[in-house]
């Protein structure tokens, strides 16, 4: 185990469920700590039975020993709403914190486009900007890698029993911070982001539509295979990642049908939105855990 | 039934789902000068947003010919008595439009949802009954894919989060009047009474007509309807049709009749692009329940991509797609090109 990063996982919900489902595989991330707030929620119960120290005292309860314990990395599943406080407190006691919420303090990470960027400035906090985001915004930026894109589109399809009520009461975070994240990571000049939650049985697997409206007409067949390289990359990490069809031509507008199956570790398969964020989150303290064992990165406060 | 003396209230939606038939394109003069014409003919509520609400201007729904701001702004200052509402669609639209459509003089917004998903309208909700003297509407979408007692429980929601005024909307021209009477008289029994009720109805199966006055008989007080039925599909309940029938009834809408047939025949029929009418694929959108704006992007699919309008349009209905997925359309036509082997 001596050359895995502890890691902590604040919130013991159903994305912090799949994410330390995920970290017990990885080669680079061992997690250590489940952080909750309610003693008797079954995310905690389960961490404590996997053998994770557990607390129901928020992160106030991992405090005190998070340094002897070793934790240089953090994740957020919680909520926009308490993230600043988390991340200020974490980050106090010397480690990296990655953001699952859309509270979009630290710069966007979107592994396959920025996380070397993200890795190599130090970021003591970054965010995984939306689930939507995630599955998208790698598409936006494979069009405008090729050439200039004056606007970037995206169309976010999940089931109803994976948009959690986190998604729900904050809806207006997720359009906000995935249309921000098109432009800053995607490289499209306006960003538009829109969400659909569908109640159909049995769930629908996550689908996502990607229009990019280019600035001259486009390259088809530049466009076409470094969209294809692209999903390759995504897949690294989301195998279940799919092109359905295009890129679709027409005119200057340029459009990719894509579904997302999740890998249906603690989340069902057709939760891909879900899987799709706790993968990004792992593969981001992955690269952070390779930085901090090879020597060329120590995280510490302020 | 007798009906006479009731009073209820009528929301025109030409100039805004009247906006899915003209792609959007409506010209700021055009809503100015219906708008105007509305306004004169009595007609107490006229909407004005994109075709898919505030927000809604994209590749995805359409862009359209003037800003929502644009129109708001030019439509609110010329109005007399009618009041102007903007919709909203969570995940489309966020609260910093409905700002905006608040400062461009706004009285109502409506607030819409799938009819399973109200719960993604507490924040604009909430932020709409905050406001003082806002029209605060919920808007359940689809409303014929669930049963009345699901549907209340929806519809409680939004009236939790700040409604005072709740709709149950037929969005695929799906229902039929005794689908109408069940989910009106048991929202009606389980509401506050203070709580208004709205139906807004489609006319793909020649229904909206019957179905609004079956809503008026079951207890709701507001209806949507549409001057010459400019609207997504077949078109909404045509208002002037609506409005003749409620006078002889003596139904009480405020609304000078021979003005909207006027306005119907003399200004908004010249306006359209196509006749909205119940025909083979609107027909279809109302059998199959089918969102009603889908009709035009499958058409455009079905042109491209060498299908048929109505093998899309039942296949949208099979998957049991929901408003908002537009971008489905042509995906799904790429799929059916491909099994028949001609892409």
């Amino acid at each position: 185990m001596g050359n895995k990063i502890k890691a902590a996982i604040i919130g013991p919900g159903n994305i912090g469920t799949d994410l330390l489902i995920k970290a017990q595989r990885s080669e680079l991330i061992e997690p250590v700590w489940m952080v909750g707030v309610d003693a008797q929620s079954s995310g905690l119960v389960r961490a404590t039975q996997m053998g994770l120290k557990t607390t129901a005292e928020g992160v106030e309860g991992m405090l005190p020993t998070m340094r002897e314990d070793g934790v240089q990395i953090c994740f957020d599943a919680t909520s926009a709403s308490v993230h600043a406080e988390n991340s200020q407190k974490v980050n106090e006691q010397g480690a990296v914190i990655i953001d699952l919420t859309p509270a979009a303090i630290g710069p966007f990470c979107v592994p396959p486009v920025n996380l070397v960027d993200a890795v190599t400035q130090k970021a003591m906090n970054v965010n995984m900007v939306t689930c939507g985001g995630q599955a998208t915004i790698p598409l936006v930026a494979a069009v405008s890698r090729v050439q200039a894109v004056i606007y970037g589109e995206i169309v976010a399809t999940v089931s109803s029993r994976s948009a959690g009520p986190g998604t729900r009461k904050n809806i207006d975070e997720f359009t906000r911070t995935t249309a921000k994240g098109i432009e800053v990571c995607g490289g499209a000049h306006t960003g538009k982001a829109i969400i659909i939650i569908n109640p159909a049985e049995p769930p629908l697997i996550m689908r996502d539509t990607v229009h990019c409206l280019t600035k001259e007409d486009p390259d088809q067949k530049a466009i076409t295979q470094s969209v294809h390289d692209m999903i390759q990359e995504v897949q690294a990490y989301v195998p279940g990642y799919t092109l359905k069809n295009g890129p679709v031509f027409d005119g200057k507008r340029v459009s990719i049908y894509m579904e997302v199956e999740g890998l249906g570790d603690f989340l069902p398969k057709y939760a891909g939105n879900l899987d799709i964020m706790t993968a990004a989150g792992l593969r981001t303290a992955e690269m952070y855990a390779e930085e901090i064992l090879a020597g060329r990165f120590l995280p510490q406060a302020g | 039934m007798d009906l006479r003396k009731k009073k209820i209230t009528v929301h025109d939606m030409c100039l805004r789902d009247g906006m899915h038939a003209k792609r959007h394109q409506i010209t700021i003069n055009d809503m100015v000068k219906v708008s105007k014409a509305m306004d004169e003919a009595g007609i107490p509520m006229i909407e004005v947003t994109h075709g898919d609400g505030l927000g809604g201007a994209s590749v995805n729904y359409g862009f359209p010919a003037a800003r929502d701001e644009e129109y708001l702004t030019a439509v609110c200052k010329e109005m007399k008595n009618a009041k102007i509402s903007a919709l909203l669609l969570p995940g489309i639209g966020t609260v910093d439009h409905m700002k905006m459509a608040i400062d461009c003089g706004i009285s109502t917004i409506r607030v819409a949802t799938h009819c399973t998903e109200a719960d993604v309208a507490e924040q604009h909700l909430t932020m709409a009954r905050s406001i003082d003297n806002l029209d605060a509407v919920g808007f359940l979408m689809m409303a014929h894919m669930i049963d009345a007692e699901e549907l209340v429980v929806q519809l409680k929601m939004m009236e939790d989060f700040g409604a005072n005024c709740v709709y149950i909307t037929d969005s695929a021209g799906y229902m039929l009047p005794d689908d109408v009477t069940s989910r009106i008289s048991l929202a009606r029994a389980e509401l506050k009474p203070e709580t208004e009720l709205g139906f807004h109805g489609h006319h793909n199966m020649a229904m909206s007509v019957a179905n609004s006055v079956a809503a008026v008989a079951a207890g709701a007080n507001r209806i949507d309807a549409s001057i010459a039925g400019l609207g997504a599909g077949a078109g909404n309940t045509p208002l002037e049709v609506f409005v003749a029938v409620c006078d002889r009834m003596g139904i009480e809408t405020g609304i000078d009749s021979f003005k909207a047939m006027d306005i119907a025949e003399d200004l908004v029929i010249p306006m359209m692009d196509h006749m909205v009418r119940i025909d083979r694929d609107s027909l279809t959108l109302g059998y199959a329940g089918v969102y009603s704006s889908f009709l035009l992007f499958a058409k455009r699919s079905a042109k491209k991509y060498n299908l048929s309008t109505r093998d899309i349009l039942v296949e949208l209905g099979r998957r049991r797609t929901v408003g908002g997925q537009e971008d489905m359309i042509e995906d799904l036509a790429l799929d059916m090109a491909k099994s028949q082997g001609t892409l």
